[in-house]
């Protein structure tokens, strides 16, 4: 079992100095797999701390990740002695040098209130609401406590232990018609609870216009309601959770690795990505170290996986201004991509192919050459696009300076991955905190002086030259080796061993029965992902289905920083910009 | 007697080919666009995809006429009829070849061509009005802003060819081109009138009438069967009129050695048809502003500065 799960009450330097500015407080440190600092603070005092992290010169963290909450009320191995009824935890992150730290309040049943921090990282806005949403925790000051991701209408919170977490456990579903004309009508009034619109109003100078739930161009089914003075928008507010399919309340039924699946669905268009914090995250907590050849597989795959989904991605944004043909060019070479995937996996976008301790299988006889002719054809078929989408003059003029943004702004919004690089910073957790063999990699970060449309299409443009580099290092430098480790958690025993001595038969038996059963403990695990930081926080409870898991999705932060950024912009220029942030509604709802 | 009843069989004959053709357009389009983008495009009725045409019309004629219950039913109804029967009056006018034609002698073809045009647009408007929905208000507002922006410069870019022929009778132009074609002392006015075209005939990078990005279909997004139909035999019909214009006042009409003369205005309009279809695969659309401000303060100034540089250049030299 590795110490670091274990609770420890030796103070580090960071609680230290937390101590020495609240002196009144009363904070409790904790170690958490893969994350630095974790400290327990008392809801008093939890502004204070925050505001100084946030702005304090030495501390600085910028970047608000994270909102979520823990039902701890089952819980048979509670994590510290501080925890009550639930724990609200928050993710914060310095980019540069970089730094984590997750502060945790202890919150009864009774009294679930806790001051709102909206007004310190305006993106805690959202986080907050859907941790109201799930949990029922009141977070007071909050400016509109709506539901985020649950229609206005359900009664209960989701993620709550004591909430079924599947249709079978209540009676069957019905829809009378009272109940569908009050759902309407909730929809309709959206627009006037928000704020957007006043009842009664009759400007005759503004107009309100309803793009979605099923719109062509809004990536999903996302709807927005959009204030429009002629063509130019005057705000926007944006209704999601038309994808939630509670992904997070699933994992609690799954057993550990029956997960993996699920986890492919989240950001759809990639894939194995997804598989990768869950699996090092699980991994973390079981004490599980992976071979190297399957981290280089890994590796591999993941970044295969971010050049498709910055193929899509850049299709789809030349289609949303208007080009129609380089969509059908990337369809076909994401097609050769999926090809590869397909010889090397089985599966082509969700292939579920990384396993507790390893990936599934070994690469397959041949599968070198089929990499070496797709490094052979991308460049030049990038460089294509480069020539056709990237140089042209209509592209330009409605790309550039359109949807710009501040660093500030971006930290301020938790924006991450390539529309943070796009204002200058190079942040790459593969650089900043490299995972799984990254750290033996040669790429560059490429990075932009200002983010607007075009910089955002540029700089994916120059990530999937990258991730090529990373494949052709993948290539030369494979790793002979097994593919998965050899722990009792990973997998079973191989057969010549089970039925040989009992201690092998044991661990096969209860693999085979019930799955792995992983220590008690909490991991998280954060991975540059296509879109930005993927994150996923485990908790596990000694048990073969995991406490509870929580995924920070990049593509949620994003979305939630549109309305912002298309003030004052025109209709048209709002498809740009969506188009422009790359996200994926299963990624925002999950 | 058997002139009038020869007069009417050539317009019947027209009138048919011409709504045949634009809808083979959308079959020829659909093929041309799989070419260019990688992919197959239609190609299963008939011979090489040849009779999907036929299958579209089926499906489009049986498709419930359906108008919704918020709509302003009269003109909703009339809207496409307008859009459809402007650009087929407008062929009245088109001398194909000096047999061929309606009413080819008519001494204010042109200026009756850009009427018919310009009323074009009422069709499109009321679409948007009287659908009674915001994305097509939205796309008619779009459709009447642009259309009569760039009708202005569309008028301006053919005067030089009327000052050198000297007439509004097209037959009268191309038979001054019978030795030099126009586009080469009217280049800059054979460019002008080409956008100004792609704009009236609302083809990418033009079509923000309908800019399904952000519209669904523009104005008409709540039309179906063949009320939609209308709209987009119209479009099509829309191009095969502005390809034969432009080859009538630019391209010298018929003319062309050793093959018959329909034969040459039917390569010069099916080169122009083509040109409008890779327009489509290749560029982006700009947005509405921009279309305005290069409508209003580059075009129209240089279509100005043509026709005083022609009027100079006809003046100062003696015939």
């Amino acid at each position: 079992m590795p110490d670091q799960i274990s609770i420890l009450n030796g103070d580090s330097p960071f609680t230290n100095r937390l101590r020495g500015h609240f002196p009144g407080a009363c904070i409790a440190p904790q170690t958490i797999a893969g994350i630095a600092e974790t400290v327990w603070v008392e809801r008093e005092h939890l502004r204070a701390i925050m505001l100084w992290l946030k702005q304090d010169q030495d501390q600085n963290y910028g970047l608000m990740l994270d909102i979520t909450a823990i039902d701890e009320r089952v819980r048979q191995n509670p994590s510290h002695e501080r925890a009550r009824d639930f724990t609200v935890v928050y993710h914060l992150m310095r980019p540069q040098p970089l730094s984590e730290i997750r502060v945790k309040v202890a919150l009864s049943q009774a009294d679930r209130n806790i001051p709102t921090i909206s007004d310190i990282w305006p993106n805690a806005n959202w986080y907050e609401r859907e941790t109201w949403d799930m949990f029922g925790i009141n977070f007071v000051g909050h400016p509109l406590l709506l539901r985020m991701l649950m229609p206005e209408s359900w009664v209960g919170h989701p993620l709550c232990k004591d909430h079924y977490a599947r249709a079978t456990e209540h009676g069957p579903f019905v829809m009378p018609e009272e109940t569908e004309i009050k759902e309407q009508l909730a929809l309709q009034a959206l627009p006037l609870v928000s704020g957007i619109a006043e009842a009664g109003e009759d400007d005759p100078e503004t107009m309100i216009l309803n793009l979605g739930p099923n719109h062509p161009s809004l990536h999903g089914i996302l709807r927005l309601i959009v204030k429009l003075k002629g063509e130019e928008i005057v705000d926007i507010v944006p209704e999601i959770g038309f994808h939630h399919r509670g992904a997070e309340k699933m994992a609690e039924r799954q057993s550990w690795h029956s997960f993996i699946p699920y986890t492919d669905r989240i950001d759809y268009v990639a894939g194995v990505m997804n598989n990768f914090p869950y699996v090092m995250a699980v991994e973390k907590l079981a004490g599980i170290v992976v071979p190297s050849r399957a981290q280089m597989i890994r590796i591999m795959v993941s970044e295969m996986f971010r050049i498709i989904s910055h193929l899509v991605f850049f299709g789809t944004m030349s289609q949303d201004v208007g080009q129609l043909s380089p969509v059908f060019y990337v369809f076909t070479d994401r097609e050769r991509a999926l090809e590869i995937i397909e010889a090397i996996c089985g599966f082509r976008m969700h292939p579920a192919w990384f396993r507790i301790g390893g990936v599934a299988a070994d690469l397959p006889a041949g599968w070198d050459g089929l990499i070496k002719d797709f490094l052979a054809y991308l460049p030049k078929r990038l460089d294509e696009y480069e020539t056709l989408v990237m140089r042209n003059r209509i592209f330009k003029a409605r790309t550039i300076g359109v949807g710009e943004f501040t660093l500030d702004e971006a930290m301020d919004w938790g924006v991450t991955g390539p529309g943070l690089r796009a204002c200058g910073t190079s942040f790459d957790y593969r650089k900043a905190a490299p995972y799984s063999g990254y750290e033996q990699i040669e790429f560059d970060v490429p990075t932009a002086t200002r983010s607007d449309c075009y910089t955002r299409v540029q700089l994916r443009l120059d990530e999937m030259r990258q991730s090529l580099r990373i494949i052709k290092q993948c290539l030369d430098h494979m790793p002979p080796g097994p593919v998965k480790a050899m722990h009792p958690l990973a997998m079973p025993m191989p057969r010549e061993l089970m039925l040989h001595d009992i201690d092998s038969m044991i661990p096969h038996f209860l693999n085979a029965s019930w799955g792995a059963v992983i220590p008690p403990g909490e991991a998280s695990v954060t991975i540059e992902a296509t879109k930005g930081l993927n994150t996923y926080y485990l908790v596990s409870d000694g048990n073969t289905a995991p406490y509870r898991v929580r995924i920070r999705t990049p593509s949620f932060n994003h979305l939630q920083f549109v309305p912002l950024i298309s003030r004052g912009a025109f209709l048209a220029d709002l498809i740009a910009i969506i188009g422009s942030i790359d996200f994926v509604m299963a990624d925002v709802d999950r | 007697m058997v002139e009038i009843l020869i007069d009417i069989g050539i317009s019947v004959a027209l009138l048919l080919s011409i709504v045949t053709l634009a809808a083979f357009l959308t079959f020829v389009e659909r093929r041309l666009l799989g070419f260019w983008q990688d992919r197959l495009g239609p190609n299963r009725v008939g011979w090489e995809g040849s009779l999907q045409v036929v299958a579209d019309m089926i499906k489009i004629f049986f498709k419930q006429d359906w108008t919704p219950s918020f709509v302003e039913p009269v003109i909703f109804v009339l809207a496409p009829a307008i859009v459809l029967v402007t650009v087929l009056l407008a062929f009245a006018v088109l001398p194909l070849t000096p047999g061929i034609g309606i009413a080819g002698h008519l001494n204010i073809g042109v200026l009756f061509f850009l009427g018919m045009t310009s009323l074009t647009v009422y069709g499109v408007v009321l679409a948007g009005w009287a659908s009674n929905s915001k994305f097509a208000l939205i796309g008619g507002m779009r459709a009447a802003a642009q259309m009569i922006s760039y009708e202005v410069f569309m008028g301006l870019a053919l005067i030089g060819v009327v000052m050198q022929s000297g007439s509004f009778d097209l037959v009268k132009i191309v038979e001054a081109q019978r030795h030099l074609w126009f586009v080469v002392p009217q280049f800059f006015g054979f460019i002008m009138f080409l956008i100004a075209g792609i704009a009236e005939a609302h083809r990418l990078p033009f079509d923000l009438p309908e800019g399904e990005n952000e519209l669904g279909a523009g104005f008409h997004t709540e039309y179906s069967s063949m009320k939609f139909g209308m709209f987009f035999v119209g479009e099509y019909a829309s191009i095969v009129l502005i390809s034969s214009i432009t080859v009538i006042l630019f391209f010298g009409g018929w003319n062309g050695p050793f093959l018959p003369p329909i034969f040459w205005f039917m390569l010069k309009i099916s080169l122009f048809i083509g040109f409008f279809i890779l327009l489509r695969a290749a560029l982006p659309r700009p947005r509405y502003d921009q279309l305005m401000s290069y409508g209003w303060k580059l075009m129209l100034p240089l279509s100005i500065i043509n026709v005083a540089v022609t009027g100079a250049l006809i003046l100062s030299v003696p015939a």
